[in-house]
This record gives C-alpha cells, structure tokens and sequence, in this order.
C-alpha cells in the first residue's frame, strides 16, 4: 500500500469520530443543563472517578466476573455442544427444550437466581453470566458438528484416528466458525449481564457504581462511568477479534483458495 | 417413521422429560420448594394468570413496546445501511466509528434514560431502538456490500434510474440480509424491552417478574418466565417463517426445503 493510501485510510477513520467528539464538546460547553454536563467537566471528573481506589473495588472484580462466566460458559457449551451435536438422536431430543432455554431474555435470570440464594454475592453473579451467555454458544456447536462433512468424518474413522484425534483435528476445526459466532453472541450478552446483574444487587462494580452516581445526582460522574462501560464493550470486542482472527486463521485461507482468491 | 416426525417426537419427549425433572425434584426434597416449586404448581399459576386482565395487559405492554421499537430500528437500519452501503466514500469514513458504537452494551445508556424519563416507555424504547438498529445496520451493510458489480454495471448501462437500481438489483441481493437483520434484532428488541421492564420498571411483563420476585410470589415468577421464553420462541419462529415467506425464490431457502 502506498503513504498516500494508508494515510487516507487512518483519515477515514478518524475524520468522523473526531467531529462527533468536537460536536459533542462543542454544543455542550456552555451548557447548564442538569442532563448533559458539558464534555470538558465529564473529561476532568474521569481519572479521580476511575483511576483512584475504585478501580481496585469496582471495575476489577465486575471485569473479572465477566471474564470467569464467558469463559465458564465457553467451555461447557462447546463441550455439550459437542456432545448433543454428534448424536442425531440426543440431538432430536433436547432441541426444542435448548430453543426454548435460548429464547428466555437472560435478564430475567437474576431475579429466579436471587430466589436461591439472595443477590449480593459474588458467585450468584457469575452464576446469571454462566447461565445466560451458555445458550448461543451451545446451539451454535450443535450445528456447527452437525455440518461437518460426512465424508471427513468416514475419512478420519477409516484412518482410525482416536476419538480425541478426531475431535481436535477434525469436529472442532470445522466447527470453529460457527462456534465463533455463537461466542461473539455470548460476550455482548455477558457485557449486559454484567452490568444488569450489578444493577440488581446494591453492590460494589461497574454497574453499581453507575447507578449509585446517577441516583446521588452525581451527573458527570455518571457520564463517565457510560464511557467507561462504553469502551470496556469496544475493547471486548477488538480481543475477541485479534483471538478469533488467529484461531479461525487457517479458516479464511481455506475459503480464499476456494473462491480463487 | 418419516424422519421429520420422529425429531418431533423426540422433541416433545426432551421437554416431557425437562418437566418432569422440575417436578421431581422439588417434590423429593433434592432442591428447596420455597425456590423451585414443581412443575405442576407453576402450570397451574400459569393457567390461573391466563384468566386475569392484568398479566394480558402487561403482556400487551410489552409487545406494543417490543414492535414498535424494532419497527423504528428496522426503518432507520435500513434507510441508514442503504445509503452509507451504496455510497462508498460515506462507507469508508464511517465504518470506524459503526464499529465503535455498535460494542457499546444499550444497558450503559440505563441511567441516563432513567434520569431523563424515569420508568416511562420511552426508556424501553431507547434502549431497544438502539441495541436493535446496530443489527440492523451491519447486516444492511453487508447485505449492499454483496452487490453484484456486474449487474450493477450492467443496470446503469442500460440507464436503469438510480430508484429502479435500489429496486431491482440491489434490494434483491441485500433482502436476505435484511431479513438476518430483523432476525437478531428481534431476538434484541426483545431482551431489551425485557430488561427496561425489570430494571427500571416500565410498565410490561418484566415488571410483572421483578414484583413477582420481590414478593416472595415464587410459582408466579416462574410462570412469567416460562411466559416470556415462550414469546421469546414465537418471535424467533416468526422470523423464520417470515425469512421463509419473503425467500422462497432464494437458493439458500430453496436448498433448505430440497434437504
């Protein structure tokens, strides 16, 4: 690529969210309204908010909660994905009931959760991120084994590959794209739980803190843990990109040399 | 048997078995019935709150709040996604700030609309209109991205109106992805209304759960729940019904029904 086309290529993507940003603190500046602050005095209330002792009491543990539910769901909806997905029959089986399961909003997980053991802790927080982030992940292992090629799995059976062979080498590689997607559905759903689940109980985190400053009248304070929620999901989002784009990276190889690429 | 009918079967045998391991184990004592009450005592709430004029009101408060807000994520997805999808300098010069916004979780915004509307539905209808639109959005754009260059070429080189190029060639193409859209944004709008109904209490039935759960009303929390999943399935058989209807010249649909 040339200077000329990489430099138009960084302009494009700065240009517009540096006139929204501009826009933003230009038509609040002067402002007096009691809802939007003006930027600058929400810029300046940021560090002392986020980067004194609440980031060791709040956004740690709601980020490490997140964390420890997706990746808890990750492992147990690819593993029972596996399993459902290789038989036909459990297959036929537990479908509609795991439609159904998947079709339940997650939010209304907390307060059946809460009848069990309360709100405050933090286990029952990771609990609602587990059970609600599980479903996408599941459903789409199922069908991504169920789309594996016949003809590779007789392939590797007549090779006599392992069972375990077989699964890595064969089941979850071509499953991988759609277990992609499934986990790319779950981390926004574990981001909402997140902060739904710290809405609920009065607790310490992220999402606690934001609704304590917005009920303490505490306007940019609140603006800033917006933000803060804000690029917590962007930043999510970007690693699970980075990681997916390494592991599936043998996938779009795969389908360039097809198209003839 | 014909294949079909055995999966459905089986089908219904899973959801048999479901229910009767949530009778069971509150009934032997392995779980708690103050917290998991049998299968048969929340059916029988359910079918009690079938009869009462508050649950079809909640229930209608909240599909008014969840259709008219994807309607309006739907029209701005659309009209929006087409014309920054067709016009290619707006596509590069926003793309960086869709991938920006679109991660943002709608929940951050729930103080904030709390603030400015309290517990009315123009919260709910905030938050659904933003959550759901992104969907919306991203499959237009890829839907327009999809285009052929050939046939588009083709239609402008026989003076094709720039109207009847958005209608022949490319609405075509993008449909299926504009169906996509609706899909998952569907599936959002309506954990979104949900969600506005529980935690800031906008009238529907998440409110209905919230209180139902506050009051220690257990059998009743669950019957709501199982209510919710329930529209939760409607709305996604809908969709594909809807993909379905609107695709049936499509090969992806048509390959489907060959299967």
């Amino acid at each position: 690529m040339t200077i000329l086309g990489l430099g138009r290529r960084v302009l494009a993507a700065v240009v517009l969210p540096v006139v929204l940003i501009a826009a933003w603190w230009l038509l609040t500046a002067n402002s007096t309204s009691y809802f939007w602050p003006p930027l600058e005095t929400v810029v300046r209330a940021f560090p002392g908010t986020w980067f004194g002792e609440r980031l060791g009491t709040d956004v740690l543990p709601s980020v490490s909660r997140l964390l420890i539910g997706y990746a808890v769901a990750l492992l147990a909806g690819v593993a029972a994905g596996v399993a459902i997905g290789l038989s036909p029959v459990v297959r036929a089986l537990t479908e509609p009931a795991l439609e159904f399961f998947r079709a339940v909003p997650p939010p209304v997980l907390v307060p059946v959760i809460a009848l069990f053991a309360g709100y405050t802790g933090s286990a029952s927080k990771v609990i609602t991120i587990v059970l609600g982030c599980v479903w996408p992940v599941l459903l789409n292992t199922v069908e991504g084994v169920r789309a594996v090629d016949e003809v590779l799995l007789d392939t590797a059976r007549s090779y006599r590959l392992r069972r375990r062979s077989r699964l890595r080498h064969v089941i979850l590689p071509a499953a991988g794209p759609q277990i992609a997607a499934g986990a790319r559905q779950a981390l926004s759903i574990a981001v909402i739980l997140m902060v739904i689940s710290e809405l609920f109980g009065a607790n310490h985190g992220l999402g606690a803190s934001v609704v304590q400053f917005q009920r303490g009248f505490a306007i940019p304070q609140m603006w800033t843990g917006i933000i803060v929620l804000g690029l917590l999901g962007v930043v999510l989002s970007v690693v699970f990109r980075v990681v997916e784009h390494r592991v599936l990276a043998w996938h779009r190889g795969a389908r360039n040399a097809d198209r003839g690429a | 048997m014909n294949q079909r009918l055995r999966d459905l079967m089986l089908g219904l045998l899973g959801l048999f078995a479901v229910g009767a391991v949530l009778e069971f184990l509150p009934r032997s004592g392995l779980v708690d019935r103050r917290y998991l009450p049998p299968a048969s005592e929340t059916a029988a709430e359910l079918g009690g709150l079938l009869g009462t004029g508050a649950f079809w009101t909640a229930t209608g408060q909240t599909l008014r709040g969840w259709v008219l807000g994807l309607l309006v994520a739907m029209a701005i997805g659309v009209v929006a996604g087409g014309i920054i999808g067709s016009v290619p300098v707006l596509r590069e010069f926003t793309s960086s700030t869709i991938e920006f916004l679109r991660p943002i979780p709608s929940v951050a915004l729930i103080p904030l609309v709390v603030l400015i509307w309290g517990s009315r539905p123009q919260s709910a209808l905030t938050l659904v209109v933003y959550a759901a639109t992104w969907q919306v959005l991203v499959q237009v754009l890829y839907g327009v991205a999809d285009v052929d260059p050939v046939a588009r070429d083709t239609a402008r080189s026989y003076r094709f109106s720039r109207l009847s190029i958005a209608r022949t060639v490319i609405w075509p193409t993008a449909l299926p992805y504009v169906l996509t859209g609706f899909r998952l944004a569907a599936a959002v709008a309506l954990i979104l209304e949900i969600t506005a109904e529980l935690v800031i209490g906008v009238p529907g039935l998440g409110q209905a759960i919230g209180r139902a759960q506050s009051s220690g009303a257990v059998p009743r929390t669950y019957a709501l729940v199982v209510v919710v999943g329930l529209i939760g399935v409607l709305v996604n058989l809908f969709a594909r019904a809807l993909e379905r209807r609107l695709l049936h010249w499509h090969p992806s649909v048509r390959r489907e029904v060959a299967a």
